[in-house]
Order: structure tokens, then sequence, then C-alpha cells
């Protein structure tokens, strides 16, 4: 990173400093004119950058929102009410940070989707890509163990489903879950750990986020066409050409956040987060937020058990299987680089990926629509075929499928003379 | 590149348009009747809270809905904030008593015999900085007891914690039927269609005159429910028109930094697109 950088200065005090650590070259070379980006990423790039907002935005309000919060099963409920009256704009803070979450996986999911549909998990970017995916799962868990903490009814029964999940784990499975509650139920012990957990995760993430940049900056980002960096009329500097993009799309982005938090800023969560948790109350349907949708219906399309036939032996039993069904939609992303044969990175060039591209986004929403409703009627049969067809897209279409039938395209020469021969 | 930037933002708006769909789709899950739509003081971007109506609505919750329910989160001192002047909000407190939070010892005695002090919290007179008493004087088996078995929520935040707030309430409050001929009714529940289940053990509690308005307008049920749901929305969001006037400063300012943001990009990339063509 700070190796490419001829950061020079005349100021003597910036000297004097880069010469005991070089921190302004590193800046140089990491966001400034010395960090070479593929003059062509399109507005889908902007994703990457917002998404580090979204971190920045959700930490910084955190912290405010701890310095008045209690996180105990008596007062969680009326601390949250004392924030949101008394707390000077702490109306405010809680809002963004609420809302911000909801923002935070919007843009992740469309830099996710964006990776996608132009290769950019490819060699030689597996590792970034993977750090990727692990910083999905842990803003999931960060996710859900915050939405925990106001201790309304959605939190608790929220809670009560995702956790009761580790019971499905063989042999010790009950003993994992009384383990996470600490204790026989959800109860103080597990609000007072998620709390804990909530606030040492984004630091986690921020962690892996310094790598993902850290992978990111050995080759540099892909871009629309798929192509390598073949020589420097290829290239702009990131400052100022990305920086002031940048800046744009984060004007975009804070639009659109701040239509939510000013004018509509209980319309991403669930009314019942504003009756305080009673666990003898179960409420009359118990759904995540919208961002886990797609997830709980994979989770709750498995209805069936594996078992020999003709016997009752269970080998895998439904509940394990929708769990491991989950956790294995992560997986397979993951597996990804692996997966997808293709040398050829940019869909514009596979035109036979791009539909199915195509059809896995629209295969995301159905899903997320399956995991809104009840399931009744066609929902399981809806949400079974869209999980089947997940994986069918990860693990069959994409290694085995593809690769017979999928033509060479030419690539263009470069990306300074996109012209394909 | 102008016209994959709109294909770009066009699309982007879809998904988000989808997404948003999707949430809808989670709330219209229940069985129950659709609430009625209406037009309200504080909804849309300028809403603010008719103020007349605030205080009327208070009067309603005061002299109808306190005789059950709460709304423990509001202190008397808010009242200052829908209108009414200080003195005013401390004449409505000392209406009530509430147990102070400050304590004094007693001389008692423990279990042996022996002297011991215990703590006591007296009743006291309300004043402003104290929150409406709940009905702390009861346990939550009294109420059930005295209310047919049913718990009267908490109305603090009503507003909030039901699908589609204050459009419900109103619903509920004006929608009192007599019950469809074949439906069993529980013996002391009443017909309610915009309830889950359609049977609430809360009877129709507005009746046309019930209050008398000090404004002279006509206390109709209709007139009642209205002005009790504008007071109950304030009592769930007292920031909401702090947040609106917020809400469209940030937006303009946005908007503004957003278009010059744009040109400025313009601006910097001029010369590189113009090598392009």
């Amino acid at each position: 990173m700070a190796g490419n950088s001829n950061f020079q200065s005349n100021n003597k005090v910036v000297n004097w400093i880069e010469e005991r650590m070089p921190i302004f070259s590193l800046i140089d070379g990491s966001l400034g004119a010395s960090y070479p980006a593929p003059k062509n990423l399109n507005y889908w790039w902007n994703f990457g950058s917002l998404a580090g907002l979204a971190l920045v935005i959700q930490i910084v309000t955190g912290i405010v929102l701890v310095m008045h919060y209690t996180p105990n099963t008596e007062l969680a409920f009326d601390s949250v009410e004392h924030i949101m009256r008394d707390v000077n704009y702490g109306w405010l803070l809680r809002y963004v940070h609420a809302n911000g979450a909801s923002m935070f996986f919007i843009v992740v999911y469309i830099h996710i989707f964006r990776g996608l549909y132009f290769g950019s998990y490819k060699a030689p970017r597996e590792l970034l890509w993977i750090l990727g995916v692990v910083i999905l799962i842990l803003m999931m868990a960060t996710a859900f163990m915050g939405y925990v903490l106001p201790w309304g009814q959605m939190s608790f029964w929220g809670a009560k489903v995702i956790t009761n999940l580790f019971s499905a784990v063989p042999v010790v499975g009950d003993s994992l879950v009384q383990w996470l509650w600490g204790g026989f139920a959800v109860d103080n012990p597990t609000l007072q750990r998620f709390f804990s957990l909530h606030y040492l995760l984004p630091f986690v993430i921020a962690g892996v986020v310094i790598l993902h940049i850290w992978a990111l900056h050995k080759h540099g980002s892909n871009n629309p066409l798929g192509i390598d960096v073949k020589s420097p009329q290829d290239t702009v500097g990131f400052h100022p050409y990305y920086t002031a993009k940048d800046l744009f799309g984060i004007g975009v982005f804070i639009l659109v956040f701040a239509y939510f938090v000013f004018f509509n800023p209980n319309y991403l969560g669930h009314a019942d987060n504003y009756i305080p948790a009673n666990p003898l109350l179960t409420p009359a349907s118990i759904v995540p937020e919208w961002y886990f949708l797609p997830f709980y219906a994979i989770l709750r399309s498995i209805t069936f058990s594996i078992s020999i036939p003709f016997t009752d032996i269970v080998l895998i039993d439904a509940k394990l299987l929708g769990v491991l069904a989950m956790f294995g939609s992560l997986a397979v992303l993951i597996a990804l680089p692996w997966l997808d044969r293709s040398p050829v990175r940019s869909s514009r060039f596979r035109p036979m990926y791009r539909w199915f591209f195509w059809i896995l986004v629209i295969d995301s929403f159905i899903l997320g629509y399956v995991g809104a409703q009840k399931p009744e009627g066609i929902m399981p049969t809806l949400g079974l075929i869209g999980t089947a067809y997940y994986f069918f897209h990860f693990l069959v279409l994409l290694p085995f499928i593809m690769p017979k039938y999928e033509k060479d395209t030419k690539l263009p020469e470069s990306i300074s003379n996109p012209v394909i021969k | 590149m102008k016209k994959f930037f709109m294909k770009t933002l066009a699309s982007a708006a879809t998904s988000f348009a989808v997404v948003l769909g999707l949430s809808v789709s989670v709330f219209a899950a229940d069985a129950e009747k659709a609430p009625k739509e209406v037009n309200w003081s504080f909804s849309g971007f300028f809403g603010t809270y008719d103020r007349a109506a605030l205080q009327r609505g208070f009067q309603v919750y005061e002299e109808v809905c306190a005789a059950c329910h709460g709304i423990r989160y509001i202190a008397f001192r808010n009242l200052t904030e829908i209108g009414f002047s200080e003195e005013e909000a401390k004449a409505i407190a000392e209406k009530y008593e509430t147990v102070s939070p400050q304590y004094y010892w007693e001389d008692t005695e423990d279990f042996d015999g022996n002297p011991a002090k215990a703590k006591v919290y007296p009743v006291v007179t309300a004043g402003l900085s104290d929150k409406f008493p709940a009905k702390q004087f009861e346990t939550e088996a009294q109420i059930r007891d005295g209310n047919g078995g049913a718990l009267p929520p908490d109305l603090s935040l009503i507003t909030k914690a039901r699908h589609h707030g204050p459009d419900y309430v109103y619903s509920l409050l004006t929608g009192y039927e007599d019950a469809p001929s074949g439906m069993e009714m529980v013996p002391g529940m009443s017909y309610n269609p915009y309830f889950g289940g359609s049977q609430i053990a809360m009877a129709n509690p507005l009746f046309e005159d019930q209050v008398e308005y000090a404004d002279g307008t006509k206390a109709t049920a209709d007139q009642m429910a209205k002005d009790v749901v504008t007071f109950l929305m304030w009592a769930a969001e007292p920031k909401l028109e702090e947040r609106h006037q917020m809400g469209y400063k940030v937006m303009i300012f946005m908007l503004v930094f957003t278009i010059l943001m744009y040109f400025s990009n313009r601006r910097v990339w001029a010369d590189v697109k113009k090598k392009k063509d």
C-alpha cells in the first residue's frame, strides 16, 4: 500500500513524522493520487465506500447510545424510551442507529451482488471476497444481537427463535443453547452478553474491513470489463477521481438515509418491538428484520427429515437440515471462487451467466417475500423451490452445467481500448 | 455514461422499491379488518400536531381512558409541550398521587422483635417532574380482576406498537358494532372487527357528549376518537415536530451538497472523459 506512494511534502512537521512513521505515504497510497484505480468503474463501485461510511455511522451513534442505555431486562425498554424522550437528540441517535442497520445491509447487499455480476470474487481476489463474506456474517450476528437490546416483544421472541436453532445440533444441542443463554431461558444473562458482544463485534468488523481493504489494494479494484489493468493509461489516481465520485454517492446515500430517519423512522421496524418483552405472550407472528428474510425463508423451507428408506431411522431431522441450509447458503458464497470455473470475470462477456445472475437476484427477492409471510398455502412450496434453486445455482449450475455450454467470448484488449477485435 | 447512470439509478430505485414492498407485506399478515385511513395533522413531510386537538385529546384521555389505562412514560412537565402553561400542568399534577422516589427510615421491629429500621417510600402529591402514575397501587392480578381478566395496556406507545398505529386506534375506538348473528360472544366481551379475533374486553368507550370541550367543539364520538389519537400519537412520538423540522433542513442541505458534488465530480472527470472520445 505505502510502497507505491511517491508522497512528497514541503512541510517540515509532515516530513518529520513521515520519516519516523510513514503514515502520510500510507494514506496517499491507499486513498490518494498514488493509488491507481481502473478508470472505468461505474456507480456500482460506490457501494464499498458507502458500506464503510455506514459502519462508521453505526459505531459513532452506538457509542453515544451506550452512554444512556441500560442492559438489564427490567430497565432496558425504559432506558430506550428515556433516550427517545429525555436525552438531547436521543431520538435522532436512536433512529439513525436503527435505520442505519437497514441502510448498512442495503448497501452491503448491493455491494455483494455487484461482486457477483462483475466476477469480483475470481482470482486473484478470492481472499478479498472471502473476507467480505466474513464481514457479512459478522454483520448478521451484530445486527441480530443489537435488535435484542431494546427488549421489546420482537427482541425477546427473535432471540428465543434464533438461539433455539442451536438446539438442532446433535447430542450437545440443548447444552449449547443453555450455554448461549447463560441459564434456562432467554433472560437477563442473555441480554447482558448480547450487549457485550454487540459492542465488541463492530470493532471486529472494522478489523476485518482493514484486511478487506488491504487485500483489495494488493491487486486493486476489479472493473466492469473484468479485465486486468494493463498500463497506466487504464487507471486514474484514486484521488481526486474516485474521492469526488464517492462524495457524490455519499450525498445520494445520506438523502435516502435521512428520508427514513426524519420522515419514516419506524417503517423498516416492527410495531411489536414497542411492546415491552413478555415471556408469557407469544406475538401473532415472529418476523425478523427485512435483511434476514431470505435466510429465514431458507431456514423454514426444510420441513422434511432425511432418513434411511423403509426404516424409522432419522439421519438428519428437519430442524437441523433447515439450520444447515441456512448456514450453507453463506458457506457456498465462501466456496464461490472455486465453484465458478469460468476465467472470464465480467457478466458483460458472459451472456449466459448474466441470465442466471438475474434469476438468482429474483430468487433472492422471492425468498425474502416468502420469509415475510406466514408458512401457509403456497408459501412453504415456494420457499422450498427458492431454496432449491439457490443451491442449484451455486452447486450445480456454476461448476457443472455452465462450463459445458458456455461459449468462449472475446475480451477487450484493454480498459483504455475497450474494443473487441 | 449518462445513459448508464440513469439506467443504474432506475434499477437501484426498482430494487429499493421491491425491498420496501416486501417490508410492507410483512405488516399485512393479520386477518382483522384493515383500519380506516384518516388524514392526520401529524402525517406527511410537514406534519405537526394540531394543538387544540392535543389538548382536547388529553381531556378525553383524562376523563375517559385514564380510568383503566396509564401513560407511564409521560411526565406532567411534558404537558407544557402541548400548550398548557406551567401553572396549568402543575394544577393537573396535583390531582394525582404518586410514590415518592425519596424514602425515609421508620422505626420498626425485625422478626425477632428487635428494633430495626424500614425504608418507607411515602405517597405524595405529584409534581411537574413526576410521570403519570401507573396503576402502581395495584398488582397485575388486581387489575385483571377488575377488568374481566383483561389487562388494559399502557397507552404511552400504543400508536407505535400497533400496525398502522393511529389509524388502527381510531378505527378500534369507532369500530364497535353489534356482533353478527350466529357469532357466539364470550360473556362480557364486545364485538369489534378491527381487533384481532373480533372480541375485545374493552366496552365501547366513547359516547356523544361524554366530555364537554372547553373550546366549544362538539364532542361526537368520532371527534373524541380523533382528538385522543392525536394526543396518543404525541405521547408516543413527542419529538415528531422537531424531527420533521430538522428533516427538511437536512434534506435541503444534502440536496444542495449532492448537486454540488455531482457537478464537481463531472468537472474532475472532464479531462479523462475527453481523452476517451
